[in-house]
């Protein structure tokens, strides 16, 4: 195979004011971390609610919670995607189905369908983590609130989730680089984000494999960077002996 | 729902159940009263920890009443978290909060529960750990203290609530034994400021010198009770006889 590798492409104007093709990586860059982000806050705020849930007392609050959880993992990423993108809008209400087809732009629509789907789907996942982390820790340590007189919400709230948090941080920081990963699905609703902005620069420039080597390496160092970063801040909330003895 | 008795705590023919057919407490029926120290002792397995765990519901039970300063514990009716903010536990394993610097583990509840200000919780706190001889720890966190100091800390957490009664669940049976003395200590300091404590231990020289009465226990039953100097120079059942060999001489059990 005789492929003329071709790297100056990236500095060739895209005929749009003085926007070089490199820009694009940096504009689809910025969407899929900005996609990640707002799913990330989905998916850890639901997914606590959720996973405390699971742990909560009671019967029905639990079913509710593995319920959720058994529907969004059993059911692949890119269908849930094209069922809020081609299905779910149809269902709404006309007034937010209307706004959601026609009032805001195509990009907006795409982008608050991916958002949900990435943020509801990752709960999921998140969910699981926290009652991991909350069934992981002795029993004693709630009955020590409870002993005191602080109520269920107060041993949650300042007992059992802060400690659950800090030792599910290694497999948050892995969901929250999923959801980075995983929000290249986008591509396939047309939102412009690091791989759809990769595949337009193929279209346009025919220069394949220096599209998809710098795509795939701006994916690679985020994550890498992301993993460091994130190994640094367990290290800082780290408290020593957290899992102490069992007791109840 | 006030009774006229005057006991602190009131056990009236109390039955507890784990599963169908496990009777763990068999019509408990005992009174402590205001500022006395009563010490829980029995094999393992009798059932001490079911006991004491009761009375902050901690462990519901299944028939009989429960009563703390008046109010029954076991009434559906009655505000749990409210009483429980009058009685304090000390756990066999601390369960000091892990995340939380030792003048936070003091200080959580008063301020999250009582509403206390953090800067009155902080000022009672420093006075509590000045009590136990921990002062200079208020900022180290639990796993950097040892289990005696621990438990030091976990006594004054409890007192931070001003509770009206303490109970101890073998609060120095996961202690080195050079460390069971400070524990000993601080509890015998408080059962000298007039406390109304519960104490399930084996500690017999604490029962003998603290004590005002020993309860003793055996499958779910309250089979003695006694001043110290009665049950341990005279023990009536032939189940505390045989205990008081085994925990006072154990190697010729
Ligand atoms: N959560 C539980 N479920 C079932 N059985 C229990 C439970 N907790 C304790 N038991 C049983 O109840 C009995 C009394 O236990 P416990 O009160 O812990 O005894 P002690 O503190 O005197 O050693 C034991 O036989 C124990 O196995
Ligand atoms: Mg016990």
């Amino acid at each position: 195979m005789n492929y003329h590798w071709d790297w100056g492409v990236f500095f060739r104007s895209t005929g749009v004011g003085h926007e070089i093709y490199l820009d694009w990586f940096f504009s689809g860059l910025a969407m899929t971390l900005g996609l990640a982000l707002a799913g990330w806050i989905i998916a850890l705020v639901l997914g606590t609610v959720l996973g405390v849930m699971r742990t909560l007392p009671g019967k029905v609050l639990p079913r509710i919670a593995g319920a959720y959880v058994d529907l969004f993992r059993n059911v692949p990423l890119l269908v849930q995607l094209f069922i809020w993108y081609y299905v779910i809008p149809d269902w709404l209400p006309d007034a937010i189905g209307n706004w959601l087809k026609q009032d805001i732009s195509p990009t907006t629509n795409a982008f608050i369908t991916v958002m949900v789907c990435l943020g509801l789907f990752t709960a999921a996942r998140v969910c699981e983590q926290v009652r991991t982390g909350i069934q992981a820790l002795p029993r004693g340590q709630a009955n020590a609130g409870y002993a005191l007189g602080l109520n269920i919400v107060q041993v949650y709230r300042h007992i059992v989730v802060p400690q659950a948090f800090r030792i599910i941080i290694p497999p948050l920081t892995s969901e929250f680089l999923n959801i980075i990963k995983n929000s290249s699905v986008a591509s396939l609703v047309a939102l412009p984000e690091l791989l759809g902005q990769t595949k337009q620069l193929v279209d346009f420039s025919a220069a394949q494999f220096e599209a998809y080597t710098v795509g795939t390496l701006i994916y690679f160092v985020v994550n890498i960077a992301l993993m460091f970063f994130m190994r640094w801040v367990e290290k800082r909330l780290r408290v020593p002996g957290l899992i102490a003895l069992g007791g109840k | 729902m006030n009774s006229d008795n005057s006991a602190m705590i009131r056990f009236n023919q109390v039955n507890k159940w784990y599963g169908r057919d496990h009777h763990v407490l068999k019509n408990i029926s005992l009174e402590v009263k205001q500022g006395e120290v009563v010490v829980v002792c029995g094999p393992s397995g009798s059932g001490k920890s079911t006991l004491i765990r009761t009375i902050n519901q901690l462990e519901p039970v299944n028939d009989g009443e429960i009563w703390v300063d008046g109010v029954q514990v076991n009434h559906p009716r009655t505000n749990i978290n409210r009483l429980r903010e009058e009685v304090g536990f000390v756990f066999q394993h601390f369960n000091l909060y892990p995340h939380l610097s030792v003048l936070q583990n003091i200080t959580l509840a008063p301020v999250k529960v009582r509403k206390m200000s953090q800067a009155d919780a902080d000022q009672r706190g420093m006075e509590l750990l000045e009590r136990v001889g921990l002062s200079n720890k208020r900022d180290a966190y639990p796993s950097q203290l040892s289990g005696g100091q621990q438990q030091r800390v976990a006594i004054a957490r409890g007192l931070a609530m001003q509770p009206k009664v303490m109970l101890f669940d073998e609060p120095t049976s996961a202690l080195d034994p050079e460390m069971i003395g400070e524990v000993l200590k601080v509890m015998q300091n408080l059962a000298e400021s007039g406390m109304t404590m519960m104490v399930v231990t084996h500690e017999m020289g604490f029962a003998r010198e603290v004590a005002d009465r020993v309860v003793f226990l055996d499958h779910g039953e309250i089979l003695e009770q006694a001043a110290p100097a009665q049950f341990f120079n005279n023990p009536q059942c032939d189940r505390a006889q045989q205990f008081l060999r085994q925990v006072l001489a154990p190697m010729h059990g």
